[in-house]
């Protein structure tokens, strides 16, 4: 059951179950159906043997493959998982597996639909394993194609406008990596061969750079143009509005996995190439990203206050607590903070999709997500309500739920180094809970509205997708322990790298 | 009395020449049966005699290996060596592709079909000859084979007045740009005294310690560079290419946009040849102080490539998008020239391979389109998707090559090109590279967003014949294979330049 290559076929699997979806006839729609969750269920399966087997004291790659691609560029099919990468890969084994059954009401279009998520399910793995530059790449770039179909042709209204948004944002940002990642491979030689390499963990060596990449002034701007590009991604104020458009036209599923892995794409990103390539600049750097973290998490906060589409209010509180991560990941004095980061960015992704499918669970029942149109939910669908109120308020931060210890973590680390932005960070919080308090209220507390009373409550397979999810904020919250365990040997070992 | 020795050689010589012959004998046969067979039953049978002739002018390629240095022929105005090797598979297949889609296509009468066939492999055989040329004045007679037919083949629709303005503007435009490279030449000659190029290139390297020959010399890269610079419809001189593009046929369009516009880029190697094999050579036109070379090619590479793309972006004819993309296309082609490197010259060649198959590809599309009952514009791709899956996946694969998205051919390429600006450390230009790839997207992206987002009330009724999806796939399978797997044609041209 366990295979040799265990990593690529983690990453392959869906690729498989996508080019099979492709040779069903169109008439078989719930054979597409059942192909495209027998294929996440391996790799999460896989993912959960990788849990278990992983090294928690090594700081380097493990289940590494190294196979020659193009030789004459020295491009190589190079993967490994540290502590970094494996809670990513956890994550996004879980959401797609989780997701395919939330897509199990789509109607138009199967075919199309669960081969692209597939193919953005393996181009998501890959970013996560790829440990080769141009590999990283092409993985980061195919991400968009799918997400941009799925965004385009199963979204909302304004689903073009959207889609096409999100596009053309994200390769801005993915260019200029582009163009850094060229001028890391003429400026570098690989020490043993002697030859120009996209090898990250030879580029990582500081050594292996030369002259044009001692350059400060160069890699001050192959610095500033990795962050642009990941702080795109992230997304990071200003550089966010794409976000909001995204996930409001998204179906549900691609909303779930637009907050729940894609935007941990970036966070990962810094902790995976800027730091470990850049480390000084990492360092230089470190308060500006602090105070674009905390401006992220204030303005996310306070336009998530203002909106009254349910689906636009979580993807504005999904920015600030992205914050959190960015906050987090800007502190190297301690390695608090950036255990924090990363330990956030795995619990932003579950209680961020637990959100997405609840409101996908109420949207397809009044085909709208204005909040000022609902009211006393919680005696129409009170177990809904109560899925509700735990995502609610574990996004809020409530103690012993998954979230309030990741923030705590961050704000620990961070007040160490900045005092002021801590401090003002801390309002995010108080903001967040003013936010989701009044939401709550609004949509379930009350009188209930006439035409909402007979609403069906929630149905077996959306609780099927959320128990899961709910069981993991839950216990998480109460014991942190086998996430920071798997990612604490590979944390000292970064911050030890930036800040020796 | 001719030396027999003379005889003998250029005899000799007639063996590379085989392609040439070969396709001369088709445009023979062809013309004869053109007339003898009444020309409306044989549409297939033109189409034949053209494949074959083609396929039959690459068997010489089989046996006859150039050697490193090169091999010069029939009294050295020709040369024998990799970059004649690489470049005839290259026109075969763009003139193969060419004849095949002109065949399905409904634009071209039948009446003149066997004359485009025909027209097609004569301009083949002056692109052959133009990259193999070593001579000013083979240059330009070769340069002149290649135009004067393209003009013929984009004129052929007689009826059509849209096709007749079209081939008057190209006619207009060429004969300006050629006489002023033939005024170049003629400078070149008068200061040097030969017309071959092996010994232009020597005598230059002296003429550049000269300053009185200084400003010559100048003016005579700027004349030539005219030339050049009209071929790959790069910037000043691309304002023939939208309305020639539109005017032409699909299927002649589609070549223009690869063949005359790759041999160009051919011959501008085929110039900078020696320069570009020697290190000597790569310092001479940095030394020639009178023009900062990389510097004027780099800005014309930038202004062409943003200048395309800008244009691109407000059009609704999708062949007239296409031709400024192409323009854009052509501002990415230089970034590999821009300074004369080994590396350049070999991202140059990989692009241009790339280029071929995706370029050729959207304009196959764009023929099936039209002849299913649509139209050239945006409008008539309007949910295509639902009525004709396979055609509409294929042109956005084409589409996100041209953008340069992996895993796509377009990807490599471009990378490549990126790498040899980084590597001589002309960041801006990469940067310039940059924006523009995003701003393509956008245009791109409409086609892509009308098929497959949008929806069409009444919508054509469109059924795309299996011959040409076999067309189609045949394009799609180097796009996508070169994107996932390029390394044999990276170390083919590594072996080569």
């Amino acid at each position: 059951m366990i295979p040799a290559n265990l990593l690529t076929w983690i990453i392959f699997f869906p690729l498989l179950g996508a080019c099979l979806i492709m040779a069903v006839p169109r008439r078989y729609p719930s054979l597409m159906k059942v192909i495209a969750l027998a294929a996440t269920i391996p790799p999460l399966f896989w993912a959960g043997y990788l849990y278990l087997q992983f090294d928690r004291w090594n700081s380097g790659f493990q289940y590494v493959e190294k196979l020659p691609w193009i030789k004459a560029s020295n491009i190589f099919y190079y993967v490994g998982i540290d502590g970094i990468s494996i809670p990513m890969v956890l994550l996004t084994a879980l959401l797609c597996f989780l997701c395919v059954i939330a897509s199990w009401n789509i109607t138009e279009y199967l075919r199309g639909y669960f081969a692209l998520f597939l193919l953005l399910d393996t181009s998501m793995m890959g970013v996560f394993c790829a440990l080769d530059f141009f590999l990283f790449y092409v993985f980061w770039e195919l991400m968009l194609l799918p997400m941009y179909f799925l965004i385009g042709v199963w979204g909302g209204p304004r689903k073009e406008y959207a889609a096409i948004k999100f596009f053309l944002f994200t390769l801005v940002g993915s260019v200029l990596m582009l163009i850094v990642m060229l001028v890391f491979y003429f400026g570098s030689v690989d020490p043993s061969t002697g030859l120009h390499t996209f090898d990250l963990t030879v580029l990582m060596n500081q050594s292996a750079h030369f002259s044009l990449l001692r350059n400060h002034t160069i890699r001050w701007l192959c610095y500033l143009a990795l962050l642009l590009g990941f702080a795109i991604k992230i997304p990071v104020v200003p550089f966010h509005t794409w976000l909001p458009d995204a996930h409001v036209e998204a179906p549900t599923a691609i909303s779930v996995i637009l907050a729940g892995v894609l935007l941990k794409m970036g966070a990962y990103g810094i902790l995976r190439i800027s730091y470990p390539l850049l480390p000084e600049m990492a360092a230089a750097f470190a308060p500006y990203v602090a105070c674009l973290g905390l401006v992220s998490i204030i303005y996310g906060a306070l336009c998530a206050m203002a909106q009254n589409d349910l689906k636009k209010l979580i993807a504005y509180s999904s920015i600030s607590h992205m914050g959190f991560v960015v906050l987090g990941m800007s502190v190297f004095t301690n390695t608090t903070a950036i255990y924090g980061a990363v330990l956030q960015m795995f619990n932003h992704g579950t209680v961020t999709a637990m959100l997405f499918l609840l409101v996908g669970v109420i949207y397809d029942r009044a085909h709208h997500r204005d909040i000022d149109r609902f009211g006393g939910l919680a005696k129409s669908m009170p177990i809904y309500a109560g899925y509700t109120g735990l995502a609610f308020f574990a996004a809020l931060g409530l103690p012993g739920l998954s979230s309030f210890i990741s923030e705590a973590l961050v704000l620990i680390g961070s007040f160490q180094e900045y005092k002021m932005v801590t401090i003002t960070a801390t309002s995010g919080i108080i903001l967040t809970a003013a936010y989701f308090l009044w939401t709550m209220q609004r949509v379930f507390l009350g009188p209930v509205q006439k035409r909402y009373i007979s609403l069906p409550e929630i149905s077996f397979r959306e609780a099927f997708v959320l128990t899961p999810l709910a069981l993991i904020v839950i216990v998480l919250g109460f014991y942190p322990m086998p996430i920071l365990d798997l990612i604490g040997t590979t944390l000292q070992h970064t911050v030890a790298m930036v800040a020796p | 009395m001719i030396p027999a020795t003379f005889i003998q050689s250029n005899l000799q010589g007639l063996s590379f020449f085989g392609p040439e012959l070969i396709l001369t004998l088709a445009i023979l046969i062809l013309l004869v049966l053109g007339i003898v067979l009444p020309f409306w039953r044989y549409r297939l049978l033109y189409t034949l005699v053209g494949i074959t002739a083609l396929a039959a002018s690459l068997l010489p390629l089989f046996w006859l290996h150039p050697p490193a240095a090169g091999l010069p022929y029939l009294s050295e105005l020709f040369v024998w060596d990799w970059l004649t090797f690489f470049f005839r598979p290259f026109f075969v297949v763009a003139a193969a592709f060419t004849i095949l889609l002109s065949q399905a296509s409904l634009e071209i009468e039948k009446e003149t079909y066997s004359e485009c066939v025909l027209l097609v492999l004569a301009v083949t055989a002056g692109m052959m000859l133009l990259v193999a040329a070593t001579d000013l004045l083979m240059i330009y007679l070769a340069f002149e084979t290649m135009g004067i037919l393209s003009y013929v083949l984009v004129g052929i629709r007689a009826k059509d007045s849209r096709s007749g303005e079209a081939a008057l503007k190209y006619v207009l435009y060429g004969a300006f740009t050629s006489g002023t490279m033939l005024f170049g030449f003629s400078l070149v000659f008068g200061l040097v005294g030969s017309t071959s190029l092996a010994q232009i290139s020597s005598h230059m390297a002296a003429a550049a310690q000269n300053s009185a020959d200084h400003l010559l010399l100048v003016l005579v890269l700027l004349f030539f560079l005219a030339g050049l610079l009209f071929k790959t419809a790069a910037f000043p001189f691309h304002f023939w290419c939208p309305d020639v593009y539109e005017g032409a046929p699909t299927p002649i369009t589609a070549f223009l946009s690869v063949g005359p516009k790759a041999a160009g880029f051919a011959l501008f190697l085929r110039f900078f040849y020696p320069m570009f094999t020697s290190d000597q050579g790569h310092g001479l036109y940095k030394a020639l102080a009178g023009l900062q070379w990389p510097a004027v090619l780099a800005l014309i590479s930038a202004i062409t490539m943003t200048l395309g793309n800008l244009a691109a972006l407000r059009q609704n004819n999708l062949k007239r998008l296409l031709a400024y993309s192409s323009i854009a296309h052509a501002g990415y082609l230089f970034m590999g020239i821009v300074c004369l490197t080994g590396q350049g010259l070999r991202s140059v060649v990989f692009y241009l391979v790339v280029y071929l198959f995706m370029n050729l590809g959207a304009f196959a599309v764009v023929t099936v389109v039209a002849g299913a009952g649509g139209s050239e514009e945006i409008n008539s791709y309007r949910g295509l998707a639902s009525k004709a899956p396979f055609t509409c996946v294929a042109m956005a694969i084409f589409l996100f090559s041209l953008v340069g998205l992996p895993p796509f051919a377009g990807f490599i390429g471009k990378v490549y090109l990126f790498a040899a600006v980084i590597s001589e450390q002309i960041y801006w230009l990469a940067v310039v590279a940059a924006v523009n790839t995003v701003i393509s997207l956008y245009y791109y992206l409409r086609i892509v967003k009308a098929m497959f987002l949008e929806t069409s009330p009444g919508g054509i009724q469109i059924s795309v014949p299996l011959s040409f999806r076999l067309l189609l796939a045949s394009l799609l399978i180097p796009t996508l294979g070169l994107g996932l797997y390029w390394q044999p044609l990276a170390t083919v041209i590594a072996s080569m330049f």
